[in-house]
C-alpha cells in the first residue's frame, strides 16, 4: 500500500511537473500582455511532434535540444503576424483568436501525423527501473524531474538576474513606466511570447516521452494548467509553479482512492481556493480586481 | 447609450422583420434546399448565444464556460425522460433547474473576480461537469452519450401535438420556448436592472460609488444567462434525442463566444444572426470536408482579426453615419 501511494505520489509530481511547466509558459504571457494563451496547448503538442520528427535525423538528445527552439519560433512568428493586433484590446478578443489557432493546430497536427498516437522513442538505458522495489522510478521520470527542476531554475535566473528578465517583471507591474524609461515593449513583448512558448515546447517533448504522442495531448493539459494559475494565485510565478506541484500530487493520490475522481479533484480544490482566498495562495492583493 | 429616435424605430422594424422570417421558416427552409431541423438547430443555439450575451454584450463579463449549465439543461432533461417521467416540459424545466442550481453556486465563487481572471476561471469550472458526464458511465452513458430516449409528443389534455415526429411542429414548440425566454431577456434588459446592468458594464467603479451593489448584481446576471443557457441545453437534447459530454466540452462555450461576436454583441438580436451563420456555415463545411477543425479556427482567426464588431455593428455603424 504505501508502495503504491508512494508510485501515485511520484507520478503526480511528475505531471505537476508538467502542469507547472506549461502554466509557467502562460502565467508570462498572460502577466505581460493579458492574453490568455489558448494556444499553448497547441504549441506543446507541435513540440512533440517536432521532437518525434527530428529523432531519426538527430537523436533523442538533439531533439530535445532543437524541437523547443523550433516551437519558440513558431510563436514569435504568431505573435508578430497575429497576436500583436490585439494587445490593448479586450481579452475577448485574444481569447478568440488563440482559441482557433488551438484548433488548427491539433487539426494539422492530426492531418500530418494522424489521428492515433505515434510511438515516441526515449533511449533504453533511460528506460530501466532504477530500482527492483520501487519499480516505477525509472530512469525517464527522474531525469524529466530534474530536467524540469533545471528549467525552472533557469526561467526563475533568467527573470531575476538578466536584463531581459528585469524588464519583463517589470513590465508586468507597469509597462507604461517600462515604455517611458526607453524599453522596446513590442520587442519585449514578442521575446516573453517565445520564451512562454519554448517552455510549452520543452514540456511538450518531455510529455512525449511520457504520456504517448497524440493530437489531443495539448488539449488535455490546458485546463490543469488553468487550474494551476488559479490556484497558485494570478501574478505570482512561485506560484503557478507551486499550484502546478500541488494539483499534480492531488490528482495521484486521489487515484489511489477514488480513481473516477482523478480529474475533478482538482477543480474541486480550485473551488476550495476560490472560496478561502479568491487571490490564489500566492498570488498578490489587488490584482485580482 | 443615447439613441437617436430613428435608430430606436428601425431597431423595431428589425424586431418585427427578425420574427417574420423565424415564424415562416419552415415554409421557405425547404425551398432554399435546405431542411426545418437546421432551422430548429439555430433557434435552440441562438438562444444560448443571446442567453451568454446578456452576459457578455450587457453586462460587459467574459463567461467562456456556458457550455457546462448548457450541457446540464442537456442532461437533466435526457435522465429527466429516460429515468423519471416521460414528460416533454417537465424535461425542460428539470434541465433548467439543474443548469440554474449549479450557476448559483459557481457563480457565488466567482463574482469577486474580474476580466481575464474570471474567464479563465468560468473555463475551468466548465470542465468539472465535461468530467462527471465522462467518468459516471453508469448514469450518464460516458463517453458514448446518453441514448435510448426520446422526445414525448405534447399532452394538452383535449389534444396532443406530435412534436415527437413532426419536425414543424418541434420547430414552432422551440420557437415558442425561445420567445418566452427572449422575451424575458429583452424584459429585464429594459428594466432598472437591465439599466444597472449597462452601467456597471459601462464604469463599475462609478456605479459601486453610486451605492449599486456590483457582486450581487453580477451574481444575478449570470445566474439568468446560465438559467436561459440550460434551457437551450434541453431543447437542443430533445432536438437530437441524444446528449453526449460534448455538449459540455470548452469547444461548444467558444462556440457560443463566437456566434455572440460574429452577430455582435452589443445588439439584442446579433448572436441570433451569428448562430444562424455559423450553424450553416458548419453544417456545410462539416458535410465537405473531414478537416472542419481547421476551417472553424480559421473562422475563428478571421472573425476577431475583421469582423470584432460583429455584422450588426458593422450595420449599425453604417446607418449612424
Amino acid at each position: 500500500m504505501t508502495q503504491l501511494i508512494l508510485f501515485n505520489v511520484f507520478n503526480g509530481l511528475i505531471v505537476g511537473a508538467f502542469y507547472a511547466l506549461m502554466a509557467l509558459g502562460l502565467s508570462l504571457i498572460l502577466n505581460l500582455s493579458g492574453v490568455i494563451n489558448f494556444a499553448h496547448g497547441g504549441f506543446l503538442a507541435i513540440g512533440g511532434y517536432l521532437a518525434y520528427a527530428l529523432i531519426p535525423f538527430v537523436g533523442f538528445w538533439g531533439a530535445l535540444l532543437i524541437a523547443p527552439f523550433l516551437t519558440a519560433f513558431l510563436g514569435l512568428i504568431v505573435e508578430r503576424l497575429l497576436i500583436r493586433r490585439l494587445y490593448g484590446r479586450d481579452p475577448l478578443y485574444s481569447l478568440l483568436l488563440t482559441f482557433g489557432l488551438a484548433y488548427i493546430f491539433e487539426d494539422s497536427t492530426r492531418f500530418i501525423w494522424g489521428a492515433q498516437s505515434v510511438p515516441f522513442q526515449v533511449p533504453d538505458w533511460l528506460m530501466q527501473p532504477l530500482s527492483s522495489h520501487y519499480f516505477f522510478l525509472t530512469g525517464y521520470r527522474l531525469f524529466m524531474v530534474l530536467l524540469v527542476a533545471a528549467a525552472v531554475a533557469a526561467l526563475f535566473l533568467i527573470l531575476t538576474r538578466s536584463r531581459l528578465g528585469i524588464r519583463i517583471r517589470a513590465g508586468t507591474l507597469d509597462l507604461e513606466t517600462v515604455s517611458v524609461l526607453g524599453v522596446n515593449v513590442r520587442i519585449l513583448r514578442t521575446l516573453n511570447f517565445g520564451l512562454g512558448i519554448y517552455l510549452a515546447g520543452l514540456a511538450g517533448v518531455l510529455a512525449a516521452g511520457m504520456l504517448g504522442l497524440s493530437p489531443t495531448i495539448g488539449t488535455s493539459l490546458i485546463m490543469p494548467s488553468f487550474v494551476a494559475i488559479i490556484v497558485g494565485g494570478l501574478g505570482s510565478l512561485p506560484g503557478t509553479l507551486l499550484g502546478g506541484l500541488l494539483i499534480g500530487v492531488a490528482s495521484g493520490i486521489t487515484t489511489v482512492f477514488a480513481p473516477s475522481a482523478t480529474e475533478a479533484i482538482i477543480y474541486v480544490m480550485m473551488g476550495l481556493v476560490l472560496l478561502i482566498r479568491p487571490r490564489g495562495l500566492l498570488g498578490e492583493e489587488g490584482r485580482v480586481q | 447609450m443615447k439613441r437617436l429616435p430613428v435608430n430606436r424605430l428601425s431597431s423595431r422594424t428589425f424586431s418585427v422583420i427578425i420574427w417574420i422570417v423565424l415564424l415562416t421558416l419552415p415554409i421557405w427552409m425547404r425551398a432554399v434546399g435546405s431542411y426545418t431541423e437546421l432551422g430548429t438547430q439555430v433557434v435552440v443555439l441562438a438562444l444560448a448565444a443571446m442567453a451568454l450575451n446578456f452576459l457578455l454584450g450587457f453586462t460587459g463579463t467574459l463567461s467562456f464556460g456556458h457550455a457546462a449549465y448548457f450541457g446540464l439543461g442537456a442532461y437533466g432533461a435526457a435522465m429527466t425522460i429516460k429515468y423519471l417521467v416521460p414528460s416533454t416540459p417537465l424535461a425542460i424545466v428539470v434541465g433548467m433547474a439543474a443548469g440554474t442550481i449549479a450557476a448559483m453556486i459557481i457563480g457565488a465563487l466567482i463574482v469577486k473576480l474580474r476580466g481575464v481572471y474570471f474567464a479563465m476561471v468560468t473555463i475551468a469550472f466548465g470542465q468539472v461537469f465535461y468530467f462527471i458526464t465522462f467518468r459516471w458511465n453508469t448514469v450518464t452513458g460516458g463517453d458514448d452519450g446518453l441514448s435510448g430516449w426520446h422526445r414525448i409528443p405534447l399532452d394538452l389534455g383535449f389534444t396532443s401535438i406530435d412534436i415527437e415526429h413532426d419536425g414543424k411542429a418541434f420547430y414552432y414548440f422551440v420557437l415558442l420556448c425561445f420567445a418566452l425566454c427572449v422575451g424575458v431577456m429583452a424584459f429585464l434588459l429594459r428594466s432598472p436592472f437591465g439599466r444597472t446592468l449597462l452601467a456597471i458594464r459601462e464604469n463599475e467603479r462609478r456605479a459601486r460609488f453610486l451605492g449599486i451593489p456590483i457582486e450581487r448584481h453580477l451574481w444575478l446576471s449570470f445566474v439568468i444567462s446560465c438559467l436561459f443557457a440550460s434551457v437551450a441545453g434541453a431543447l437542443y437534447a430533445l432536438l437530437n434525442n441524444f446528449t453526449d459530454p460534448r455538449a459540455l466540452y470548452w469547444g461548444q462555450s467558444g462556440n457560443f463566444v463566437i456566434m455572440a461576436v460574429l452577430g455582435g454583441m452589443r445588439s439584442f438580436w446579433g448572436p441570433l444572426i451569428g448562430a444562424a451563420i455559423f450553424v450553416v456555415l458548419q453544417d456545410y463545411v462539416s458535410s465537405h470536408t473531414e478537416n472542419w477543425m481547421s476551417f472553424v479556427g480559421l473562422f475563428f482567426v478571421l472573425v476577431v482579426l475583421f469582423f470584432p464588431r460583429g455584422v450588426l455593428g458593422i450595420i449599425r455603424r453604417r446607418t449612424m453615419r
